[in-house]
């Protein structure tokens, strides 16, 4: 017989010393931690702020770590999750409003395995707790929105060039314009098609009218980029928040996943995420009669808005607006150096701040309002024409004049916002601000809140499970397969091992309950290959074969079935992954690690083993124990 | 160890074992289509609120309390333990349908200061039916993908017949939870797509074995053939369920409520793919009257290389 290749020794103990030392981290537990960073992106924490916060946990008699500056945030360990809590709060009001101060595990793996990039895996919501939402976007109230102002953009254009039409309307995707006749229409035709350049024209018809549609890859580049907007707006959210390693990432056409690990209070989170606030700043016109503001019917060009805190007073506003809340860079809760009230400072975009310096300059001594408009959406079941039950969506609007003050100079890129009731709104209202306006109203169409202590007993559930299943294989193949059984046991250690470590070392992996379900089915179902293998040997050892000869052959014969065996379910693990969601993903990714694994440990792994103990004497074994 | 090599006749059995599987196909189908699977949360959308208190819980207070704040349509069940409760909330058309967890949870507060909000599964209606058709598609795309490496790797009649022990499995699983209502839910899905590779993997197996020997023995009773092969992978069949059957008997009892039903369902479903990868297979082949022939290696075509 042959000699067994040396090199595959190597192959083997180099994967095993690999996947090991990657494996290590796992040994460490994560130590509860808070995190503080400057609220400003890229803002350092400065040292005179570390000292502040490890001062004030002294004060309050709670031992902690050094604080370690990990990025550009400053980690600071604490002994267990209850002064975690009460330091989380110590730091916040410490150090005030430049900083925000997160809840946060800190790994706590010895400094030479971080060197060489070791980790411990990324444990799902299911396992350390959290709440996992999915975000839909609203499509329809996008279109709608862009399609009204197209229609504003319409009536300019036809005003601008000076073409007299009777109407201008819009439905659904359609934007009509008619006029009194043939010559308007074709007048208006140029210009219309080059202010508006994302509706596709249709061919001129026997009536004076043109009709705009929208085309496909306009719609689908709004949204996108009504999707790609909220998820940025969203992560600014998330990140206001304060927690650690959230996920926000788009999926699908038209949704989008936030995770958030260890946020216990899921009420707060859903009430930030949620909420689709914007302001407008439009001009105020005081010429209505109360008589009219009171009847509500507005003249043309105006909107009648309730003023929020003062019961029955209603505000005439411009219906064009100077500026929106998506030109806000920045806004900062402040109080007014007179009298102390609550305000919030607002910095525009170079866009916003033009536009805004040329209407302020005409209007100098008229006032501005701030409008705030909070969007709201639904889902209803609703039963359609034909008796079905659909889902629809509607979106409840919240308008409400929050501010009125008269321009007293010509504003440009900086102003305040002042009127507002009390601390806690102003700095609301510039968490909103500042984390941007969502391009359209969101709902929450799934959500899963796993609390912590759930997330513990998971790990120990499946733990355990793992542990009693593992050493019932672990017995039952030594019963029946003597040395060989013993043999396949440390080829299972070993897999288990590399499971570990190859999870660890793949960055996306994470591990969810059912993962660990996945690594202790693949336990079970590992063994198999070598039950396939030890079986054909003892029926080559009955058919007279030599030792030697049986165990060149077993390995031989068994591993086109073993091959079969496992395709089978690898294919398995990738439909599983590319149907499932999260938890469900985890199951196969494990499942689908742990068959190449197991394959790899289970035939060369096991057959490396034999060789050593009966292939390397001079002399023949004459029997093997199995 | 050299054991006399085993020698049962399984086929003498496999008559009556037949109509056992075909009948029990037949009532699972039925099952299915009358009684239907108890889905899930994750397909019928809803809230699943799971609270723990340091003391048992009653049942009746928290029923009581629930139904007076409006959600009388709640299950309301122990979850594991007494001192666990599982509230299930239908699906609601109104406008805070997201926030019936929250809801649900401050009500059941206010009898009992000490709970714990353990978890809260919200699914809106609509991502449910997706979930839903997700997961048939993904289930019958796992059956389409064995047929298709199956029919690639074996003559037809072995083909039919691993593809048709995988089905049985498949519909005698899905039928016992249509039976005992047992909730279908993801985990449940993965379970039995895992279960789709396990099952053809069993089958494989022994139609290796028997395509083998009837290519190896010179013997041409298809009976005693089929009878030789399971024989001879009769202990490696046995020992690999008993393994599998091992670690799932953990997950049973130490895995907790959340993977519950996805061991009952790779329990089940492991027996019966044990016995369907001998009887039924076999059986399939027997009707389809496999002989010899069927895996006679065709004489190469001569191919004249001149010119």
């Amino acid at each position: 017989m042959t000699r067994y290749p040396r090199w595959k020794f190597f192959l083997l103990l180099a994967a095993l010393v690999v996947c090991g030392l990657y494996a290590l981290p796992n040994l460490y537990p994560d130590a509860p931690a808070i995190q503080v960073s400057h609220s400003e992106a890229g803002g350092e924490v400065s040292d005179v702020a570390r000292q502040r916060v490890l001062g004030a946990l002294d004060d309050a008699g709670l031992s902690h770590g050094d604080g370690e500056i990990v990025g550009s945030s400053l980690l600071v360990r604490m002994g267990d999750t209850e002064a975690q809590l009460r330091a989380k709060d110590i730091a916040a009001a410490t150090l005030g409003d430049n900083y925000v101060v997160a809840l946060n595990l800190a790994a706590t793996t010895p400094q030479w395995l971080r060197d060489i990039g070791a980790s411990p895996m990324n444990l799902g919501l299911d396992l350390r707790g959290g709440v996992h939402f999915l975000l839909q976007v609203d499509m329809d109230s996008v279109v709608k929105s862009r399609m009204e102002a197209w229609e504003g953009t319409a009536k300019l254009t036809l005003r601008d060039a000076g073409v007299r039409y009777r109407a201008v309307s819009v439905d659904g995707t359609t934007l009509t314009a008619t006029f009194g006749d043939q010559v308007a229409a074709d007048a208006a035709r140029a210009p219309l098609r080059q202010a508006l350049d994302k509706l596709a024209m249709q061919p001129a018809g026997d009536s004076p009218k043109i009709v705009m549609t929208l085309n496909e890859t306009a719609l689908k580049e709004m949204q996108d980029y009504a999707v790609d907007q909220n998820r940025t707006a969203l992560n600014k959210r998330v990140n206001e928040l304060g927690v650690a390693e959230a996920v926000v990432q788009r999926q699908g056409a038209d949704r989008i996943v936030v995770q958030l690990p260890g946020i216990q209070d899921a009420a707060t989170a859903r009430r930030i995420l949620g909420r689709t606030a914007t302001l407008e700043f439009r001009l105020v016109d005081n010429s209505v009669s109360s008589a009219r503001l009171r009847s509500g019917m507005a003249p043309p060009g105006l909107e009648f808005f309730p003023f929020k805190g003062q019961e029955g007073r209603i505000v005439a506003l411009n219906k064009s607006s100077i500026a929106t809340g998506d030109q806000v860079i920045d806004a900062k809760m402040g109080f007014d150096q007179q009298n102390g009230q609550p305000e919030v400072n607002v910095t525009l975009d170079s866009d916003g701040a033009r536009r805004m310096q040329r209407v302020t300059g005409k209007n100098v001594g008229n006032p501005m309002g701030v409008l705030f408009i909070e969007t709201k959406t639904d889902v209803k079941k609703v039963i359609d024409e034909d008796g079905n039950s659909v889902d629809q969506m509607t979106s409840s609007t919240d308008k409400y004049v929050i501010n009125v003050a008269t321009i007293q100079s010509t504003l440009g890129s900086r102003f305040r916002i002042t009127g507002l009731d009390n601390p806690a709104e102003a700095s609301e209202l510039a968490l909103l601000l500042r984390a941007g306006s969502l391009a359209a109203p969101v709902s929450i169409v799934e959500e899963r809140t796993v609390g912590p202590s759930l997330g513990a007993e998971n790990i120990e559930a499946g733990l355990k499970s793992m542990a009693l299943g593992l050493s019932l294989v672990l017995v039952f193949m030594i019963v029946w397969y003597k040395v060989f059984g013993l043999i396949a046991n440390v080829a299972l250690l070993g897999n288990l091992v590399i499971i570990v470590g190859v999870m660890s070392l793949i960055p996306g992996a994470t591990m969810t309950l059912p993962g660990i379900a996945g690594i202790v089915l693949t336990v079970g179902m590992a063994v198999d290959a070598n039950v396939l293998i030890f079986e054909r040997i003892r029926e080559d050892l009955r058919r007279g074969l030599s030792p030697r000869q049986a165990i060149e052959e077993g390995y031989a014969r068994a591993f086109t079935t073993i091959l079969d065996a496992n395709i089978t379910t690898l294919i398995v693990a990738v439909i599983l992954f590319a149907a499932g969601t999260g938890s469900v993903q985890g199951f196969a990714v494990t499942l689908f690690i742990g068959i190449l694994t197991s394959m790899f440990t289970a035939i060369i792994g096991t057959r490396a083993m034999a060789e050593m103990i009966y292939g390397r004497g001079a002399r023949a074994p004459s029997k093997l124990s199995i | 160890m050299s054991k006399a090599p085993m020698n049962i006749n399984f086929m003498a059995a496999r008559k009556p074992l037949g109509i056992l599987s075909l009948a029990l196909v037949v009532i699972s189908v039925a099952l299915l289509l009358t009684r239907g699977l108890n889905l899930g949360l994750d397909f019928t959308g809803g809230t699943t609120v799971v609270v723990k208190s340091p003391v048992d819980v009653e049942l009746s207070q928290a029923r009581d309390d629930l139904t007076e704040a409006g959600f009388g349509d709640a299950v309301v069940q122990h979850y594991g333990s007494p001192k666990e409760v599982n509230i299930r909330v239908a699906p609601k058309d109104d406008a805070d349908a997201d926030k019936v967890g929250q809801n649900v949870f401050n009500v059941l507060k206010e009898h009992n200061a000490d709970l714990e909000l353990l978890k809260v599964e919200f699914v809106g209606p609509q991502v449910g039916d997706e979930l839903r058709d997700e997961s048939g598609t993904a289930m019958l795309l796992a059956l389409g993908l064995m047929m298709l490496y199956v029919w690639f790797r074996f003559s037809n009649k072995f083909g039919v017949a691993t593809v048709l022990a995988l089905f049985h499995d498949v519909i005698i699983v899905l039928g016992l939870f249509a039976l005992i209502q047992w909730p279908f839910d993801l985990t449940v899905l993965a379970a039995v797509l895992a279960l789709i590779g396990y099952s053809l993997n069993d089958s494989i197996v022994v139609a290796d074995r028997i395509r083998e020997d009837f290519r190896s023995t010179r013997q041409t009773d298809p009976v005693a053939i089929i009878n030789g092969a399971v024989n001879q992978t009769f202990t490696r069949t046995i020992n690999t369920s008993v393994t599998t059957l091992l670690v799932l008997v953990a997950l049973y009892f130490f895995g907790g409520e959340v993977m519950r039903s996805f061991s009952e369902a790779l329990l089940v479903g492991v027996a019966v793919g044990t016995y369907s990868s001998i009887y039924v297979v076999s059986n399939i082949l027997f009707m389809m009257k496999v002989s010899k022939e069927d895996f006679m290696v065709p004489e190469p075509e001569e191919v004249d290389e001149m010119p």
